[in-house]
């Protein structure tokens, strides 16, 4: 990346600060090609020069291919698939009580270290833990995918919106995006949260509050590249409505920056939630997500319980590492793509 | 130059005055009204319409909005039913403590995270690298509760080297008498901050070593040492200060974070107990204290920014 664009206030530099790796990894690649394939690597792919005339389904061939040689982003997208069929199927086959606290008070001891029929433990109210990992799995990862989505959508739509119609509109939009980046999201994620006291639906629209204005802003800066561009330029021309370019022609062709956004969000969405069940307001009992388990296992930590606390970790680690570094590689694999037109 | 800070100061103004109409909206907005929240659900339409008249609220909004301003004019920001004390008072009291943990914390993150991003630069894709870029992603990963609560079951559970939390008691002066103390938290605090800003730092150096004036002071003899400190550093952490700004509202956040995992007497603990009692004016007082907190450093970074590199022009 340019130094150039370091500039306070320039909208390119402040959006990459939702994430570090981005910059850094711009950087690696131009100057040591770690992480790239060798030039030409991809002509095997049997297309014609001149990426215009490429078929989408080459370009997603092609994007595929790039991603599969990156083994960490393989190997991530293994650990999401296998989390998933663990919260989602395990169930299935491991039948734990969830939703009885009277019922687990009773049949099992509270807090018990792993073995004995628990292979996690159980937690200070008597629930299985493992069955609990799966079950607060499903929260966190039903919340955090719904709010990345809700929020990169509603973020698209206002930054291309506001990066097409321009002018005083656009000076608008912005500064509303401007003013809420500079209250702390924390602060505005509990003020929502207690406000709007949280169900599960609830969460995911107060997250996705929080989360919207990155995805608005990079639309919007896409946006504002791809209108002077010729083929938009002909559309128009042509006597194409501005609905068909934005939908048709503005959209799609950030679709590259919107989905590696979106899965950055994913991740992010999934800490903030921790975060909010970590200070108490996340989904309230007798539902729970891996946020919530930390923290109530902390208050057992004195009592060196660790099984109230590693496993959920652990989770949120592994899902959040693991988020991230497919958004990289889908990044890295685009921005082949764009480089090989 | 003087430009580009006036127009620069104007916009944390607006910014701020928006924030305030934000608060404002948000104080109105509380299921039920902010009597009903006072005095209980079952207070009688009589006491509801007196504590109204009380505190202003049968008055059109936009006046109580220009009454609100005016309060907070002088230094009034409501008054925490709950804690049976003005807001201002709380947070007077609170907030030095948290400004010298975020101080403390960030000033020792970039003590670590700059030399990090220098050596993964000379040691570029050798083993220190990978381990370091490995290591970054997992503490950029790790909530900062979950690090904490980590750091809390090793070294003040297991090891009893620091302890575990503070005493809601602590004043700044018991917190410094005891530096043992503070150990957890800051590192809590800070690890963010190290683990983005050493990765910034790396690409930022990279970058600057592919500069045409780093081949210049190679071609010229200077020693390797020299480029390196001399040359690219100097260049490579003017974006650093910019970033520190922006990162601000996140160091803020964690704040609370950190603030509540360790019973640290600061202004985050007082935001959670405040959310966690449902105390919405202490609530709006915090988060628009952390606003202008937020507004003002990063307005102090841009300034620096400006002094640092002359050759960034702001007209724009």
């Amino acid at each position: 990346m340019p130094a150039e664009s370091l500039i306070p206030g320039d909208d390119d530099y402040r959006d990459r600060i939702g994430s570090p790796w981005a910059s850094a990894t711009a950087g690696k690649d131009a100057i040591t090609g770690v992480a790239m394939p060798p030039e030409g690597a991809l002509g095997v792919v049997g297309e014609p020069e001149g990426g215009e005339a490429t078929s989408t389904g080459g370009i997603l061939r092609q994007i595929a291919r790039v991603f599969a040689e990156n083994k960490l982003a393989v190997a991530s997208l293994a650990v999401i698939i296998l989390i998933f069929l663990f919260c989602f199927v395990g169930p299935l086959f491991y039948h734990t009580n969830q939703t009885n606290a009277q019922l687990a008070l009773q049949t099992s001891q509270q807090a018990a270290p792993p073995g004995h029929g628990h292979p996690l433990g159980t937690d200070p109210s008597g629930f299985d833990i493992l069955g609990r990992l799966m079950y607060g799995g499903q929260s966190s990862l039903e919340v955090g995918i719904a709010a990345a989505l809700v929020a990169t959508i509603f973020g698209v739509i206002y930054g291309a919106a506001s990066g097409f119609i321009g002018g005083w509109f656009d000076a608008l939009l912005m500064r509303i995006v401007d003013i809420l980046l500079s209250i702390p999201q924390l602060f505005l994620l509990i003020v929502l949260a207690v406000i709007f006291t949280p169900s599960k639906g609830l969460l995911i629209l107060v997250i996705a509050f929080a989360a919207w204005l990155v995805p608005a802003r990079l639309v919007r800066g896409e946006t504002l590249t791809l209108r002077v561009r010729e083929y938009v330029q002909a559309v128009s021309i042509m006597g194409g409505s501005r609905k068909r370019i934005v939908v048709r022609h503005i959209i799609p062709n950030s679709i590259g920056t919107i989905v590696v956004n979106a899965t950055f969000q994913v991740a992010d969405a999934i800490l903030l939630l921790a975060a909010l069940g970590f200070l108490g307001l996340g989904i309230p009992a007798p539902e729970t997500d891996w946020g919530t388990m930390v923290s109530n296992g902390i208050q057992y930590a004195l009592s060196g319980d660790w099984w109230l606390i590693y496993p959920a970790g652990i989770c949120i680690v592994l899902v959040v590492v693991a988020f991230n570094y497919i958004g990289d590689a889908l990044r890295d694999s685009l921005e082949v793509r764009l480089q090989r037109r | 130059m003087i430009g580009f800070l006036a127009r620069r100061l104007l916009q944390a103004v607006v910014v701020i005055v928006v924030v305030l109409l934000l608060v404002f909206v948000g104080a109105h907005v509380v299921p039920g009204g902010e009597a009903r929240h006072e005095l209980g659900p079952r207070a009688t339409p009589a006491a509801i319409a007196q504590f109204n008249r009380l505190n202003g609220l049968n008055k059109p909004l936009w006046e109580q909005f220009i009454d609100y301003f005016d309060r907070l004019f002088h230094g009034n920001l409501g008054y925490s039913v709950k804690n049976n004390e003005t807001v201002a008072y709380l947070i007077g009291r609170y907030l030095p403590r948290t400004l010298f943990l975020v101080g403390l914390s960030t000033v020792v993150a970039l003590i670590i995270a700059i030399p990090l991003g220098i050596l993964q630069v000379v040691r570029r894709n050798k083993p220190v690298d990978y381990v370091l870029t490995g290591l970054s992603f997992i503490l950029y990963a790790m909530p900062a509760f979950l690090l904490g609560t980590l750091l809390i079951l090793w070294f003040a559970i297991d090891l009893k080297w620091f302890p575990p939390s503070f005493s809601q008691s602590d004043t700044l002066s018991t917190i410094l008498a005891n530096p043992k103390s503070l150990v957890l938290p800051v590192f809590t605090l800070a690890a963010l901050t190290i683990a983005s800003f050493s990765r910034y730092m790396r690409s930022s150096m990279m970058e600057a070593m592919t500069q045409d004036y780093i081949r210049t002071a190679r071609a010229k003899g200077a020693a390797p040492r020299r480029v390196l400190y001399g040359h690219a550093l100097r260049n490579a952490i003017i974006p650093i200060l910019t970033l520190l700004g922006l990162s601000i509202p996140a160091i803020v956040s964690g704040a609370v974070i950190t603030e509540t995992l360790f019973n640290y007497p600061g202004m985050g603990y007082l935001t959670t107990q405040a959310a966690l009692n449902t105390d919405i004016p202490l609530l709006l007082g915090t988060t628009f204290v952390a606003t202008v907190a937020t507004v003002v450093g990063s307005l102090l970074a841009d300034i620096l920014y400006a002094i640092a590199d002359p050759r960034i022009r702001y007209a724009r």
